[in-house]
């Protein structure tokens, strides 16, 4: 089969690789982006034997005819629904280049897929369908491929066999579409009439679009170039980690602009701490003459430093002389795809490059729907909407403004460990600046710690409330402390909310009191739970009582019964309320009073750390508090059933939680020592 | 014993790789981007996962994977290789798997998979006896508790691995949720899988077979002898010896296949048995926890 010139083809693939190009095709359902790409492939002779006749007995046997969707379409749901779910990719070549073409979904409701397949495109092919006109998903990919910064964009007017070929008919819509991208900031490399079913314009400037004196869509492919190395930019080297297998100390991470040289000067961010490269390190390892002395945008590579400087992963190593900015306060035009609309006071993990920080949204301006072109004068940003946002983050991160560095200019998004969003960074604050509510809240901690000092407990509850605007939360599990903290809560009318989580593994005696407890004080207390996947997943992995098994396994259960549920508790709260005592175990009695919780940005007030147990005993006795009756038969500190037992006589107050465990250090995770 | 396993495995002279002569004058080529992505998504999952395995299949793949690892690591593959073995290999296969793992020094855990009769009987017959990979995969996993496991899958082996995310999500059964996969974009990947859950990291998806053999020469990453043609049959991608069949094929070097791939049109899988007993036979693994 290669008989022919088997030496030739192999020398050609060998010493000049083509260039390669990413393309994705977008635009509106149902307006042709499946049936382009399947001719695409036709046309170059690039489909595998038998795939045409596996198209057809699959068309066939869904009772319709030939459909060139089910090419990239492979999931059964896909094929059954007749939809493109997720993106996916198929490669194709042309005489002089290889291109691997990316298919996105049209639906709305699939945007982020059409996202993760968009992103890895060097250019675009935006389809129309000339009957249609532009449409919602029309705009709204050409919107997103600006902000995932997709430059290079051709857009085809598809079924111009149903419009009879109108050459009046083209050009109203070439005017409609390009002008909208122009506004954008992209300016289409052509506008090209075609029938992707029938051919016209595909690899042949057929005759009825020969009015047409533009390039055919495999000519406009062959324009488009891979995306630009950034080598000419100042250097970026974010650190994805420091490895110390041997020896040495290798900085390992991609370079995402510049050139790096042994014996440059660097300047690592944040921090603006100096060095020099001592080494860049390769493995096979080198001759020592042969060492690589430079490295370029685009590598994966490992340098040393000629001293010890405290640098970590989201660390960025950039010239002495061309910094990256590093700030707390980030400005960002950005699309979001959770349900959830973002709003002010959104918490959020913000990532740039390997570096992450805790983050909140303070400030939405200019929502957009990309697909209506309206301006929502919304003060939250929609699911799969775009608008521009300020978040001030727990600590500084470098970047740089998209506009001086496509590569580090970006940022993303994450909710509860999931992609949420992303976009383009359009300014970094100053350096020197914690954002207000941070800075704040950190200071206020340390001056109310004094006041709340010299106040009775249930006055140290109603000053937090005075003093802290926004959501306070306490939770209670019901122990004899936290019935005391109920009580001073509802006896003083303090708007705190009440909160449980039922783990599920409670003792009997818990659900009685809870109930009890609700007559009682006439109020409803919410109860959170645990997340029913992360609960199935936990038990089919460690087995129902698998947490006795090791302490690893133990943390896991406390982390989907009680610790998560807690996060969920606590989201968007301003502090939190908890019955903690410093006398209850050794590391309980380094707590303060009052603390700053930087990770989740919460104040956490402990008012009775300075109680003794009998005077929580006393006070719920004198107000006539319901208690558990567990206590009196030697349980005093309450956990899940499974891992509590009773005390015995002199026992540690504790003793009696994750008995068969190191006695020091029990804790679920809920309370950080 | 050692001269036979030097006939059986095939090394090609090594050292051009592009650490060796790395420089800034010459620009990357497309193998040098090839390598340097699949090295950043090995350091990434390194640094986001905290238990790690490499899922070694001794295929062409998962070689030029070990590789990667090492270029990542700088010579040593910081996570245990773990070979999932249906106990139908083909011989050489087990001689290169002993012979690397020591050379390569590799921290190899073999892990059996269960009889075929614990495999669901609906499935057809090929199908199912892969399908035993699975659980041996699956009871591995709750054995060792990985959250991450590194796979060495291509887009452009197969159609529904071309949907696939870098960094793919699976339920507590191994289960992927194809209806629902995360965004995944500029580099940034989803590595918070929920408690008991864990994540494939797919480091070469980005690669194609005529790829993985282009880089196999430059690096001089031995190889299986079975993918060279011999009497005017190869196999081009390795399995069971009982469901894995040869293509037609005069390929006798790894330059030969090069030049073969550049002009063939049949599928790489053709001579995977169970791609091709019915329409979804290979979703069905792969949803059930297949690779």
């Amino acid at each position: 089969m290669t008989a022919a010139f088997p030496d030739q083809i192999a020398v050609s693939a060998a010493i000049t690789p083509r260039p390669l190009v990413r393309i994705v095709i977008v635009g509106h359902v149902d307006h042709g982006k499946s049936t382009l790409i399947g001719r695409l492939l036709h046309e170059t002779g690039s489909l595998p034997d038998g795939k045409l006749d596996a198209l057809k007995a699959v068309s066939a046997r869904r009772g319709m005819p030939f459909e060139w969707s089910f090419l990239l379409d492979a999931l059964q749901t896909e094929r059954d629904q007749g939809i493109t779910i997720d993106t996916s990719q198929i490669r194709f070549r042309t005489p002089s280049r290889d291109f691997v073409l990316i298919d996105a979904p049209g639906h709305t409701e699939f945007l982020r897929n059409m996202i993760t397949g968009a992103a890895q495109a060097d250019a675009a092919v935006l389809i129309v369908d000339a009957m249609e006109g532009v449409r919602e998903q029309t705009r709204r990919h050409g919107y997103l491929l600006y902000l995932l910064g997709v430059r290079q964009v051709a857009v085809v007017i598809n079924k111009m066999d149903r419009v009879g070929f109108d050459a009046g008919r083209f050009a109203a819509l070439k005017a409609e579409i390009a002008g909208y991208l122009s506004g954008l900031g992209l300016t289409p490399a052509a506008v090209i009439p075609i029938s992707a079913r029938q051919g016209d314009g595909i690899a042949r400037r057929t005759e009825a679009i020969g009015w047409h004196d533009g390039p055919t869509v495999l000519e406009a492919l062959d324009r488009f170039s891979p995306a630009r190395s950034a080598s000419d930019l100042p250097l970026r080297l974010p650190v994805q980690a420091v490895y110390k297998f041997d020896d040495r100390r290798i900085i390992a991470g991609r370079i995402e602009s510049g050139r790096i040289a042994v014996g440059d000067d660097v300047t690592v961010m944040p921090g603006a701490k100096r060095a020099v490269v001592k080494s860049i390190e390769a493995w096979p390892a080198p001759d020592p003459d042969a060492a690589p002395k430079t490295a370029q945008a685009g590598q994966s590579i490992g340098v040393t430093l000629d001293r010890e400087l405290f640098l970590e992963r989201g660390s960025v190593v950039a010239p002495a002389a061309a910094s990256a900015s590093a700030g707390r306060t980030i400005r960002a035009r950005v699309f979001w795809l959770h349900a959830m609309p973002l709003a002010v006071g959104t918490q959020l993990t913000a990532r740039i490059g390997t570096a992450e920080a805790r983050g909140e949204v303070t400030a939405i301006d200019n929502a957009v729907d990309p697909g209506r072109l309206v301006s929502e004068h919304a003060a939250v940003i929609a699911q799969n909407r775009v608008g521009e946002i300020e978040i001030a983050l727990a600590r500084p991160l470098a970047a740089d403004r998209h506009a001086d560095n496509p590569h580090t200019g970006r940022i993303v998004l994450e909710r509860d460990g999931r992609i949420v969003g992303g976009g383009l960074v359009q300014s970094v604050g100053d350096a020197g600046q914690p954002p207000a509510t941070i800075t704040d809240l950190a200071a206020r901690a340390a001056a109310l710690v004094p006041q709340l000092a010299a106040l009775p407990a249930a006055e140290r509850i109603a000053h937090l409330r005075r003093e802290v605007a926004g959501r306070l939360v306490f939770t209670t599990s019901f122990g004899i402390e936290d019935q005391a903290i109920t009580h001073m809560i509802v006896s003083q009318d303090l708007d705190i909310e009440l909160v449980t989580l039922d783990t599920g593994r409670l003792f009997p005696e818990i659900y009685a009191l809870w109930e009890q407890t609700e007559h009682h004080f006439g109020r409803r207390i919410r109860a959170v739970y645990p997340r029913h996947d992360a609960l199935e997943a936990l038990v089919a992995a460690q087995g129902i009582n698998g947490f006795y098994g090791s302490r690893e396994a133990r943390l896991s259960c406390c982390e989907v019964r009680k610790v998560e549920p807690l996060g969920r508790a606590l989201a968007g709260a301003a502090a939190w309320i908890t019955g903690v005592r410093g006398d209850q175990s050794a590391n309980r009695a380094t707590m303060a009073l009052l603390t700053f919780e930087p990770d989740s940005l919460l104040l956490k007030l402990n008012p009775l750390l300075d109680w003794s147990r009998e005077d929580a005993v006393a006070f719920t006795a004198r107000h006539g508090v319901p208690v558990n009756p567990l206590h009196d038969k030697g349980f005093l500190s309450i956990g899940c059933a499974p891992c509590t037992r009773a005390l015995r006589p002199g026992e540690d107050e504790r003793a009696g939680r994750w008995w068969w465990e190191d006695q020091s250090k029990k804790e679920c995770g809920l309370h950080r020592t | 014993m050692t001269s036979t396993l030097q006939k059986e495995t095939v090394a090609v002279a090594a050292g051009n790789s592009r650490s060796a002569r790395a420089s800034a004058a010459t620009p990357m080529d497309r193998l040098d981007e090839l390598e340097a992505q699949s090295i950043f998504i090995f350091r990434e999952a390194f640094a986001r996962l905290k238990k790690l395995a490499l899922l070694w299949s001794l295929g062409k793949d998962s070689n030029v994977m070990i590789w990667l690892a090492r270029k990542a690591f700088f010579g040593r593959v910081p996570f245990p290789a773990m070979h999932v073995d249906t106990g139908k290999k083909f011989p050489e296969m087990y001689a290169f798997r002993d012979r690397y793992a020591a050379e390569w020094g590799l921290d190899l855990l073999i892990e059996p998979c269960p009889p075929i009769d614990s495999v669901d009987p609906t499935l057809p017959p090929a199908t199912r006896s892969a399908a035993r990979k699975t659980e041996g995969l699956k009871q591995a996993l709750a054995k060792h508790r990985f959250d991450g496991l590194i796979t060495g899958i291509r887009r452009d082996e197969e159609p529904t691995r071309a949907k696939e995310r870098v960094f793919s999500p699976r339920g507590a059964e191994g289960a992927w949720d194809v209806r629902d996969q995360p965004p995944e974009f500029w580099n940034h990947f989803n590595a918070s899988p929920p408690p008991g859950a864990h994540l494939r990291v797919h480091p070469i998806l980005h690669w194609t077979e005529s790829d993985i053999w282009a880089y196999t020469r430059r690096e001089g990453i031995p190889i299986i002898p079975l993918y060279l043609s011999r009497n005017g049959q190869r196999y081009r991608s390795l399995g069971d010896a009982d469901i894995t069949f040869p293509v037609a094929s005069n390929a006798a070097s790894i330059d030969e296949i090069i030049a073969e791939l550049e002009t063939t049109k049949t599928p790489e899988r053709s001579g995977r048995a169970m791609d091709h007993e019915s329409e979804d036979a290979f979703e069905r693994l792969r949803t059930a926890g297949y690779l």
